[in-house]
């Protein structure tokens, strides 16, 4: 994995610190052009990873760097899915069949040979990879190395004790994409335990981490044991505290963990984008790519 | 020892109590019920737990210390009683019950029974707004004016859809989904309404319940404000919950993630300074062992679980806060036919 990862909650309306921020920017990315600016001045700053929720809107931003295969040359895509709030506001609106059928592609019947929702209700395994197959649509033709779980599913799955669906996942990501399972967490101690404890190792795990222990249950203690002790290939995000830290100090407090892989981070500016990126470079410099992604 | 733990209803709030209660290293969640048998197949194949499709036969076959209720407002009655009749502790989705009469009986119930009692508004662990009501109780911007309580969402933008929040017998609709987290919110930090004036139900896609809720309130403190919530509105990708607070010495804007201060005077002892001043929920959270989709939700499960350890009261959400919640909503709902 590259170090510097380029997210997208700026373009989203997420904004950890401020709903009222988060609406600024919905205004100011309300169309695509605006997006794929800001892309390109990530991927001018030498970015070329952008990870990604399964937005609406991100099928455009691939339809526009599928038309500009020569500009895109090397730029890869980590789809992060689901997009929580369109199947959350399905299932408020349609309840859990009525969302089943919006989402799942094409004819529902059709999808299932073996015979439509009897079947389905039975083999949530092939649902799941039905709803995989649906979000990844509209990557096709863009390279996409590592695919995560949001973690709103990630820890709502770690949190029930479903883990042999982590298992399903990674084998299915692994066999049809080709690509490597990730996993987005708010829990990352408990979350890299039970992937160990269904046989999934050195996992990819993007999770808070930060001075201020912000968005890190339990504390920044356990993490810190974990980060220094445990084999996985973690990725920072919320670096920032969603800006409660002065860039510096934040990415400071990364470099004192070598296992950290990548960092994720998301802005509007083409200053910001280049400062940050400088940083991580200056603070955390890459010693050895281990990585096959 | 741990303490046992049932989920009744795994909708959306259902499973995700049942995902925060589940990880708590003092509980052993022991069954959980549902009528929907895609939800039931779902923890049949990947998950331990002893599954029921009657909740009166988990509560009668189950030793159960505590249970979390998270169906349609109208069958809420119906299960706290029970479960309060075998003298289980219980944590209620909101809003409490669909009219007061029966909210009532559960209050005096589970008073008498000294059972734990807690209700689901979990704006009230909101780390910004328990900041909020601090600093009013300060009284930091002097003697209050006047409030707005406002909520806004996007959970139905089209005129499909039917399921049971479409439906007023279910405790469906704008005012028991939304407004309630709002006037809970109002209340707890404000004051209680005693009264609504000029209320609006107002349908915009829906058939059969409101989907905007406007109301003028007046406060036991004879304070007045608006509140104002609406959930077809598509500019706001989730729910999101201001209220704004003006008095005589400044204004305070709060949501869950920031509150913003304006005092004409500097405060020494609050270390506020003129103008303004902002705090944000990275300071203000409170801290959690398991995070699913908020602190707050969490803490709320956290703070039900300790005191039902503990052998206490709560003091934040209990039924009696919740039924006046409903209370309030009967004003509104009154007051909007006249």
């Amino acid at each position: 994995m590259d170090r510097v990862l380029f997210g997208d909650n700026q373009f989203f309306a997420v904004n950890h610190l401020s709903d009222e921020k988060a609406r600024e920017q919905a205004i100011r990315f309300k169309d695509d052009p605006s997006i794929i600016r800001v892309l390109d001045h990530a991927r001018e700053a030498g970015i070329n990873t952008f990870m990604c929720t399964t937005h609406e809107r991100i099928s455009n931003i691939c339809d526009h760097i599928r038309s500009h295969p020569e500009v895109y040359r090397g730029f890869k895509i980590y789809p992060c899915m689901p997009y929580a709030h369109k199947f959350a506001n399905a299932v408020t609106e349609s309840g859990y069949i009525g969302t089943v059928r919006k989402y799942v592609p094409g004819n529902l019947f059709g999808s299932f040979a073996k015979g439509g929702i009897a079947y389905l209700r039975k083999d949530f395994i092939s649902l799941m990879e039905l709803l995989i197959d649906s979000e990844m649509k509209m990557f096709k033709g863009i390279q996409t190395p590592v695919i995560f779980i949001q973690n709103v599913l990630v820890d709502l799955i770690l949190g029930l004790g479903m883990l042999e669906v982590f298992r399903e996942y990674d084998l299915y990501i692994r066999k049809k994409y080709n690509a490597e399972p990730g996993y987005i967490t708010m829990n990352m101690p408990a979350l890299f335990d039970a992937l160990t404890s269904v046989g999934i190792k050195d996992p990819i795990i993007c999770s808070s981490i930060n001075k201020i222990g912000f968005r890190m249950p339990g504390g920044r203690t356990i993490y810190e044991k974990y980060l220094n002790e445990k084999r996985m290939r973690p990725i920072a995000m919320h670096v920032l505290a969603a800006g409660a830290l002065r860039p510096e100090e934040a990415i400071e407090y990364l470099s004192h963990f070598p296992k950290i892989e990548s960092v994720l981070f998301g802005a509007s500016s083409k200053t910001h984008i280049v400062e940050t990126k400088e940083l991580i470079e200056s603070l955390m410099p890459e010693k050895k790519n281990f990585s096959k992604s | 020892m741990k303490i046992r733990g049932g989920i009744i209803g795994l909708g959306k709030m259902g499973i995700s109590h049942a995902a925060i209660v589940n990880p708590h290293p003092s509980v052993e969640v022991v069954a959980v019920c549902d009528t929907s048998s895609i939800v039931l197949d779902v923890f049949r194949k990947f998950s331990k737990l002893k599954l029921y499709t009657d909740y009166v036969k988990m509560i009668k076959n189950e030793s159960l210390d505590f249970v979390v209720i998270a169906t349609p407002t109208r069958l809420h009655y119906p299960m706290v009683k029970l479960s309060l009749e075998r003298n289980i502790n219980v944590f209620c989705e909101k809003p409490f019950c669909l009219n007061t009469s029966e909210g009532r009986e559960l209050v005096e119930m589970a008073g008498e029974r000294g059972l734990v009692n807690q209700v689901s508004y979990h704006n009230q662990f909101v780390g910004t707004f328990r900041e909020l009501k601090r600093l009013l109780k300060a009284g930091v911007i002097g003697d209050i004016v006047h409030f707005t309580g406002e909520a806004y969402g996007s959970v139905i933008t089209s005129d499909k859809g039917g399921t049971w929040r479409s439906d007023p017998d279910e405790g469906g609709g704008c005012l028991l989904d939304y407004a309630s987290h709002v006037i809970n919110l109002i209340q707890e930090i404000i004051g209680r309404p005693v009264n609504a004036g000029g209320s609006i139900l107002k349908k915009i896609y829906s058939t059969e319940v409101d989907d905007a809720v406007y109301s003028m309130l007046k406060l036991e403190n004879n304070l007045s404000g608006a509140l104002l919530v609406n959930w077809c509105d598509e500019t706001f990708r989730k729910m999101t919950t201001l209220m704004t607070v003006y008095g005589k010495k400044g204004k305070i804007i709060c949501d869950a993630t920031e509150i913003k201060i304006y005092l004409s005077e500097a405060n020494s002892a609050e270390n506020l300074e003129k103008g303004w001043t902002m705090k944000y929920i990275t300071e203000l959270a409170m801290p959690v062992d398991f995070y699913l989709r908020g602190e707050e939700y969490s803490a709320q499960i956290d703070h039900f679980l300790k005191c039902v350890i503990d052998r206490k009261q709560t003091e934040i959400n209990s039924f009696e806060q919740a039924l006046f919640t409903d209370t309030v909503i009967e004003l509104i709902k009154e007051d909007s036919k006249k």
